[in-house]
């Protein structure tokens, strides 16, 4: 699915992430978790192919493709989604009008005519009953006085209606109520296919209860520092990041 | 910002799409403006002594008056001896249905997506053809007729109801009211006529289409609406003109009338040739547009969507001098490459518990100057007026200008005056998140262009929303890259 190799990337005169490495493969999890600042949303974003952060070396293959070649709406078009840390506003633009244009702008990517308009409402209250979302919200603009939480529930109900190949997911679960962080894993869950693969940035072991991960990794000074299973979550949950900071202090 | 830069210098020519020319044979006035000019004029259109006495005494009052310099816009002297006033299709025979009308003409406004043919008659929408000087038909007049709706070409109408054009041209927008409205008075050729009689709610929307097609030529039209008493109308304007390399000007006076518990709702789509992306040619669209409640709970609202021009200089005004009348300007004006737009509205205040509401929405790109003017008047006899105004300003790249400048002038303290104003920027988070969903940039902008100016937008009727929606994104196409 995804192969990261020897990814530096800085802002202006920044190094934020050197020489970073992370396989996928189909199907999988992979959470990812570290203290702040590290360069979590650097990765997602550099993914996504955010400009304003510059490829100094390395290689990113998605799906035997070239990822960094493509522009961030043909990456978008081609599978890889980002649920956002801070989703913006659109004011005046519906959360449907919106998805009409983005899932057509995919299918036609893919060659295919745009979907008419009885099928896409099919599919609009399908994907809302996946994160018990009030259909309401889509005729509101785009988290335009969505609260926190909603907003956060807007990105998985947009995840869910494109239907992509590789989900990034940067700290869905920060502010979200006990509830509402069930749902959302739930709907996550509902998502796990064979051929669809997450990437999860959390600072939270709580979600990882209920979006169970084939992989953990931490994060430190842009890159990973140490990688393991779910119980590595735990670990952290308990002990905080000191001990990383030490076992790899010499490292950097 | 490296990236901005990038984003400016990727504006690339607005393809302007309607910039063809019309090969028909066409007469012209001698270039440059007299006497003999407007009497020229006058008699081309075998117009009553009345009329040409009336253009007279404007061409005179025009003399004496100097160019206005008080706009935030910038351009050359024009040089008002180096224009044609009058051009009109030379072939003339008498139009009695669509047929009639030249194939050459025709072919023209189906170039512009404006069939002059019968689907756009089953589409509701009376339509005055105005090329040049001279108005080429007027559908669907019949029909009205018999409702006592009186929809034909100014011309047209001095002839034919001399009464109605006595008693209402220029009572709105006087001869000398600006150094433009003076020269239109003396030099007007055509434009369009509409009388809704009383209590008659016109059936469909009433349309004039403009179009500049002959060089070196201005365009000076002159419309005149009029609802009487309980009446109700819904008019819009389109223009477009080719793509020519010297500046036109088109200096057009707009006037509404607005008897007891009458409504005009007046819609402007003006595309007219912006110039090329370095900011050569262009339209000088220079216009006077002022609507008077004149009646009780009348009211007027203008809505425009300005997407043309080099520059646009223009103010649709209302006054409410009858009590509880409304007046209304709702805006969306783009400028992009060097386009410069001066534009807002004057809203005076003169009746008891008058209302007037001004949604603004200016979005500038490339190296454009937009400047929103507006101007809210409470006269002394004017208790309980209320006024609410709402201007945005929307920046795409940090090449352009906007610019507020609102004017208050209260007379009287038992009223209400309210006013908000927000500039944003289409910023990178913005354009990323669209991306991030498959969108393009020009995908992205048009999408967000259209939702910040969804209010406005939902004034305009279904058909011509959509026509807007699509100019705008036309004359943005390329402002990021
Ligand atoms: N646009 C930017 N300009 C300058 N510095 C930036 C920019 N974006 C990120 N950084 C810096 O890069 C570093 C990594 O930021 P990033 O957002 O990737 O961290 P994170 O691991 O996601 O943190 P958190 O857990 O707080 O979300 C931080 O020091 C941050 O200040
Ligand atoms: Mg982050």
């Amino acid at each position: 699915m995804l192969s990261i190799k020897n990814l530096t990337v800085a802002i202006g005169e920044k190094k934020i992430l050197s020489d970073f490495n992370l396989e996928i493969k189909d199907g999988e999890i992979h959470a990812i978790m570290g203290p702040n600042g590290t360069g979590k949303s650097t990765l997602a974003s550099t993914l996504a192919g955010k400009e304003e952060y510059e490829v100094l070396s390395g290689e990113v293959i998605f799906n035997g493709k070239n990822l960094l070649e493509m522009g961030a709406d043909e990456r978008a078009r081609e599978g890889v989604f980002l649920a956002f840390q801070y989703p913006v506003e659109i004011p005046g633009v519906s959360t449907t009008n919106f998805m009409k244009a983005a899932v057509n702008a995919k299918r036609k990517h893919h060659g295919l005519d745009p979907m008419d308009a009885k099928d896409f409402l099919k599919l609009m209250k399908e994907k809302l009953a996946l994160v018990e979302m009030n259909k309401e919200f889509t005729s509101r603009s785009i988290n335009e006085g969505f609260s926190g939480g909603e907003k956060k529930r807007n990105e998985i109900f947009q995840m869910a209606m494109l239907e992509p190949a590789l989900c990034l997911l940067d700290e869905t679960d920060s502010g979200l109520d006990i509830d509402a962080l069930r749902i959302v894993a739930n709907g996550v869950n509902q998502l796990k296919s064979k051929n669809r693969s997450f990437l999860i940035i959390t600072h939270y072991q709580r979600l990882l209860n209920y979006i169970v991960p084939d992989f953990v990794h931490v994060m430190y000074g842009g890159r990973i520092v140490k990688s393991g299973g779910k119980e590595l979550a735990l670990k952290l949950e308990e002990q905080g990041y000191d001990w990383i900071k030490e076992e790899v202090g010499e490292l950097i | 910002m490296a990236e901005n830069d990038k984003i400016i210098d990727e504006v690339v020519g607005n393809d302007y799409k309607y910039g063809f020319t019309t090969n028909i044979e066409q007469e012209f006035a001698a270039v440059g403006l007299s006497e003999d000019t407007v009497r020229f004029i006058s008699a081309k259109k075998n117009e009553p002594e009345w009329m040409l006495e009336w253009r007279l005494k404007a061409y005179k009052a025009w003399l004496k008056m100097e160019q206005p310099k008080w706009q935030n816009v910038h351009f050359p002297n024009i040089d008002f001896q180096s224009i044609i006033y009058y051009a009109a299709q030379k072939k003339k025979k008498v139009i009695n249905s669509l047929d009639d009308v030249d194939p050459e003409i025709r072919s023209t406004y189906d170039k512009l997506g404006i069939p002059i043919q019968e689907q756009k008659l089953l589409a509701g929408v009376a339509v005055d053809y105005v090329m040049d000087s001279e108005s080429v038909i007027t559908t669907f007049r019949e029909s009205l007729k018999e409702k006592g709706i009186i929809f034909c070409s100014i011309s047209e109408a001095i002839r034919e109801h001399p009464e109605l054009v006595k008693q209402y041209l220029g009572s709105v927008v006087p001869q000398r009211d600006n150094y433009y409205a003076a020269l239109n008075s003396a030099v007007f050729s055509d434009g369009s006529f509409v009388f809704i009689p009383k209590g008659v709610r016109c059936p469909m929307e009433l349309s004039t289409y403009f179009r500049i097609n002959a060089e070196n030529t201005g365009q000076f039209e002159r419309t005149l609406i009029i609802a009487e008493e309980g009446s109700y109308v819904s008019y819009l304007e389109g223009c477009t003109a080719p793509m020519r390399d010297e500046n036109q000007l088109h200096a057009a006076v707009v006037e509404l009338i607005t008897m007891d518990n009458a409504e005009i709702k007046y819609s402007t789509v003006q595309n007219w040739y912006p110039g090329d992306k370095e900011g050569k040619g262009g339209i000088y669209n220079f216009v006077t547009k002022r609507g008077m409640c004149k009646g009780k709970n009348s009211k007027i609202s203008w809505t425009q969507v300005e997407t043309g021009s080099a520059i646009t200089w223009k103010y649709p005004s209302c006054i409410l001098k009858g009590d509880n009348s409304i007046g209304e300007f709702y805006s969306v004006a783009v400028t992009n490459n060097y386009q410069q737009a001066d534009t807002g509205t004057k809203m005076i205040h003169i009746g008891k518990n008058t209302r007037s509401r001004i949604v603004s929405k200016g979005i500038s790109a490339g190296k454009s100057q937009n400047s929103y003017r507006g101007q809210v008047q409470v006269h002394k006899t004017a208790d309980n007026a209320y006024n609410f105004s709402q201007c945005d300003s929307l920046l795409i790249g940090d090449k352009c200008g906007a610019h507020t400048f609102p004017y208050l002038e209260i007379k009287n303290m038992t009223g209400k005056v309210e006013h908000e104003a927000t500039t944003s920027k289409i910023g990178e988070d913005l354009l990323f998140y669209c991306n991030q969903r498959g969108l393009t940039n020009e995908e992205a902008v048009s999408m967000i262009i259209n939702g910040y100016c969804k209010e406005v937008f939902k004034q305009l009727p279904m058909e011509f929303m959509v026509e807007a929606q699509k100019l705008l994104s036309i004359s943005l196409e390329g402002s990021v890259g």
